[in-house]
Parts: C-alpha cells; structure tokens; sequence
C-alpha cells in the first residue's frame, strides 16, 4: 500500500499492520496530515489540526508499539469534535465565546483514549454548542458534505463525521443528544452510534443538555466503531450518571450471524415526506436481513409523533442552565461593562449565536414561574409515554430498525429561514434520547445523486452487543458496496 | 396548559432571566420564532398525563457516594489560564459591593 494511502486502512488493518511493524504511526499520522492538508480548506471538517501534538503521540505510539502489548487503538489518529476538553487544546464548542479556550483537563474519555495510545489528529467542527442538524450554526463556518460540497455533513457532529467519510482520520468522536451522531453518520455515509445513556462517561464533555447527551464514535465500519466504544464505555466516579455496568468485548459480539434475529418496524416511521429513495434502500436493507435469517415484525411506537415538541423543551431546559455559565468571569469571551450584570449580558450577546440564543430563550421560558408545569413538566410526562412505547415493543422485538433521517444531505441554506424545518429532521433519531436507549447508523445505500442514506438500529438498554452484531452482518453480507467520495 | 400567547413584553423578561441584552431586531424575531414553537409544542395538550410521572432520568437510579476526601490537588494556575481578567490568584471582575 503506497503512503498516501495510509489513511484509508480501517482501524482493524492499521492496527494489524503497525503491531506486525508493516507501517509505523507515524507514517500513518502523517498521511491523515496530508490528506487533511489537501482537502480541508474546502470541507472545513477541523477547527483545529493538532500537527506537533499528533507527531508527538505518533512517536510515543510507536515506542510503545515496538515494546510489544500496545492496545489496539495504538497509534490510531482520531479526530475529535471540538466539545470534548483536550488538555492544553483550544477547545471552542464552534462558538465565539470559547473561541479562544484552552483545556486545562481532559474529558475522561479523552484521558481513556491518551491511555490506549490514540493520536488526536485535530478538533472537529460543530454546531454551536452541539446545537443543530447541518453544522451550519458552527461560529467558524459550516462543515461541507465530502460527496457533495454544496450539501451540509449533517450536524451537529458534521466535522466527525465528514472526516471519516473523507479519510481525513481513520475515526472520530462525536456526541449525540437528539441525532448528532446518527443524523451526520447517515448524510456521510458512516457508522456512527450513540450508546444506551450512562454507559459513557460524559464528565469533561461541554454539556448541552445532560439527560440526552451521549458520547459515541464514528468509524468507517461497524467493528472500528466496536474498538472505539470498548475504550470510551465504563464507569467513571466524575461523572455520578454514568453506568457501574462492566464493559463487554464488543469486538466478540461480531459473530456475523443474525438468525432468528426479531427486527421491529415501526409503522410511524414510514411517513409522507419521506424521500422515496431513502424509504426503498431502507427497505432493501430489512430484505437483506431476513435473507440473513432474521424475522420482520411490524410494532408501534404510537407517541412517535410528540417527540420534537418533548424534546425542544427538555432540551432547551437543561441547555439553559448548562450555558448559565458563560458569564465572562473565569474564562472565555469577556465583553467590557460597567457592571457584572452588563458584562453578562454584552457578554452572551456578543458570543453566543442565533441558534444558541433561541434555545435559551426557549428552555428559560419553559423553565419559568407560571410556565414550569405547562410546558417542562409536561414534556417530561411525555417522555415518560415515549419510554414505555419502547418498552412494550421490545417485548416481542430485540431491534429496532427505521431510516435514521426523511432525506439525505440538503443544500447549505436549505433549511436555515425556518427553525421549525431544521428541527423535524431529527423525527427519526431524537426518541431514542427520550428513551436513553442505544442508536447506531450504519450505511445502506445511496441515492439517485449519490448522496448517502442510514440505516437506523435501536434497541433496548445495554445491548450494544446485539445492534453491533446485526450491523457488522449486514456490513458483511455484500448486500451493500461503500463507494469513496469524489473529494 | 391553555396556548400561550407570546408578548413582547415576555421576551423582554426571559432575555432578562437568560442574561442576554437583545436587539430590536432579535426581540422581534425571537417574538415570531418562540410563538411558531409554543404553538408547535401544543400539541403536547392533545394527550392526557394526568396520571403519569414525568421523567427527569433515563440512567440507573441513585447518584453513587464517596468519601469527602480530597483527591486532585488544587491547581490555581492552571484555572486561572483562561481568565479575562485575573490578578494575584483572583478572578478580576467589576465592583459589585459599594
């Protein structure tokens, strides 16, 4: 394999090849520089590169390497979304009130990774404050979609997920709360997943709302993405949320066979405005999978239809205050007052975007005396319906499966007049936050223009292992070819 | 929960609550944006919670307990690395008390 080609290796080939001493990460680090060198003045996928600091781990990778029993994420450059604190990183949230913030920690999960060995290629663009769908609210320009630049890599995780799907990074972090993983995963035609909420640690994750925040990684295929999760997921005494559960050995769950397998297919999720084409290759690939040997199963998740209303306000709550903390005190973007009060206001004015400050208005509103039971209380009763819809299904299903967004990629600006468009894109992938369970995308086809479309699993909490095992069969099974972008 | 008419007068005071000095011109947009999404999120009303305890948590019940033990060191510099403002160990911010 020529040098250049480096990084396009999976995780599971480059680490094969540098433990046999084939490639050293260093080349490998190299090539993703290289590659981010050629094709990121136009995609915009980094807010960050971390040229010195990623040479630096390389070396140190391949020292470890040579000493033998280096884990398998050893040497592996990564990209990461720009709302995890990397310890002396500038770390920004794509907003300008962090804009110049440097991490004095790491997040936990970031600290699990530096101990395995991974290189941090750079930080990845996002929607300001993970809020958004297209990575068009980032403060430092959107994230281009790599099969067609005049289309959004999805959000709010788009710098992650166009990464991967350019091989700029063999994987990446991103976070999910209401799609942000799943929804970019599919518009780039990656796998991506958000795991069953606790089971990664989120302390050092910049919180947009903390019962829907979740941790996940997006690869190129289903089992890169299993070696990533072995190394994030596991208890972590900073963050009190965060699950005692031991971690399996996701790799082992790939045991390729889905027989007897009992999908669920929610009837609410094949709606009018969908796109015919991404309705068609979801369908072919549930066919796929009862020639695999597994069962179809139509069930009902009747509350489908409240979950936007549910989620925009406990989100817009929980993010309201979760952001009460840039004042312009202890760090971050500090606008010049007479008073403390005005300093907070000019402050935010000043750092904050239209979409940050929409939510805030809205969470805060929802929040308020007079208003509290009405609407945050409300929703919270919802999401109590929209669990127990889930509940009862997997009674008689063990996954769930649905396309993870109504179209593929739009065009930048598509949906930017109207917030209310902008956030039913998320129809599909925002109950499985709701509901705490675990999501992954995973591609299975493209469209008539060749843009991406995902496939959808869900299934109940803590089974990782199962929705990886249906995924990496399919990936398996031939049934779908990964066509590279043009880019 | 009865729809809710927003006034202008109520995005003042939420801008107020939020810490967030508005424009004209993002009080009147954020007037027509937070009505398109009260009256959207109405359609909560069209079902009966009476009876349904709401959900604040989707993790495993209890919040784990540990001993009041100190077990980072305290690290001024590094805190204050970021400040705007900072002066001999301390946050510089303006004058609050007269």
């Amino acid at each position: 394999m020529m040098a250049s080609e480096l990084n396009k290796l999976t995780i599971a080939e480059a680490s094969a090849m540098l433990h046999k001493r084939e490639i050293t990460a260093l080349q490998l680090t190299r090539a993703c520089l290289e590659r981010i060198a050629a094709v990121d003045p136009r995609l915009n996928a980094f807010l960050t590169v971390c040229e010195k600091e990623a040479a630096e781990q390389a070396v140190e990778a391949d020292r470890r390497i040579a000493a033998g029993n280096a884990p398998a994420l050893c040497g592996i450059p990564l990209g990461i979304k720009d709302i995890y604190n990397t310890k002396g990183v500038r770390t920004t949230c794509a907003s300008r009130i962090l804009e110049n913030f440097v991490s004095p920690f790491d997040a936990t999960t970031i600290a699990k990774l530096r101990a395995d060995g991974a290189v941090f290629i750079g930080k990845a663009n996002l929607d300001e404050f993970a809020m958004g769908s297209s990575t068009e609210n980032s403060a430092f320009g959107a994230t281009l979609n790599p099969y067609d630049l005049e289309r959004v890599a999805g959000g709010s995780s788009g710098g992650s997920a166009a990464a991967v799907a350019a091989r700029e990074c063999l994987g990446a972090l991103g976070t999910d709360t209401g799609g942000s993983i799943r929804e970019p995963a599919s518009f780039c035609g990656v796998v991506g997943i958000k795991p069953t909420y606790s089971r990664v640690s989120r302390f050092g994750v910049i919180a947009y709302a903390s019962s829907l925040d979740q941790v996940g990684p997006f690869a190129n295929t289903v089992r890169d993405a299993a070696i990533i999760l072995r190394t994030l997921a596991g208890v972590d005494p900073m963050d009190s949320t965060c699950s005692a559960r031991p971690v399996p050995d996701y790799e082992k769950a790939l045991t390729g066979d889905v027989k007897g397998l009992r999908i669920g297919v929610p009837k609410e999720y094949f709606i009018d405005g969908m796109a015919p084409e991404v309705e068609q290759a979801v369908r072919a690939a549930l066919k796929q999978y009862e020639s695999l040997g597994a069962t179809l199963h139509e069930i009902s998740l009747p509350h489908s239809s409240y979950a936007i209303a549910a989620y925009y306000l406990i989100a817009t709550a929980e993010a309201s205050a979760n952001l009460a903390r840039y004042d312009g005190i202890r760090y971050g973007l500090r606008a010049e007052a007479p008073d403390h009060i005005t300093l907070y206001e000019e402050t935010r004015a000043q750092g904050f975007g239209a979409e940050v400050k929409r939510r805030i208005m809205l969470g805060t509103f929802a929040l308020s005396t007079g208003y509290y039971d009405a609407y945050y209380l409300k929703a919270q009763k919802v999401r109590t319906l929209i669990r127990r819809d889930f509940e009862r299904a997997f009674e008689n299903c063990d996954v769930i499966m649905t396309p993870v967004a109504p179209t593929t990629a739009f065009k930048l600006g598509e949906k930017m007049d109207d917030p209310l468009t902008m956030y039913l894109s998320d129809i599909f992938t925002i109950s499985v936050n709701l509901a705490g369970l675990p999501g992954m995308s995973i591609p299975c086809g493209y469209d008539g223009k060749n843009l991406p479309i995902g496939l959808q699993l869900i299934g109940p909490p803590f089974s990782e292992e199962t929705i990886l095992r249906a995924g990496d069969a399919y990936e398996r099974s031939g049934a779908f070819t990964k066509r590279e972008p043009a880019i | 929960m009865a729809e809710t008419r927003i006034t202008l007068e109520m995005v003042q005071h939420v801008a107020r609550l939020a810490r967030l000095k508005l424009s004209d011109v993002e009080q009147e947009r954020l007037l027509a944006d937070l009505g398109q999404m009260l009256a959207y999120v109405d359609k909560l009303n069209e079902l009966d919670t009476e009876s349904v305890p709401p959900t604040a948590q989707v993790g495993e019940a209890g919040t784990p307990r540990r001993e009041d033990a100190v077990t980072c060191p305290s690290d001024a510099e590094a805190m204050l690395a970021n400040a705007p403002s900072a002066e001999r160990g301390y946050f510089r911010v303006p004058k609050i008390i007269e």
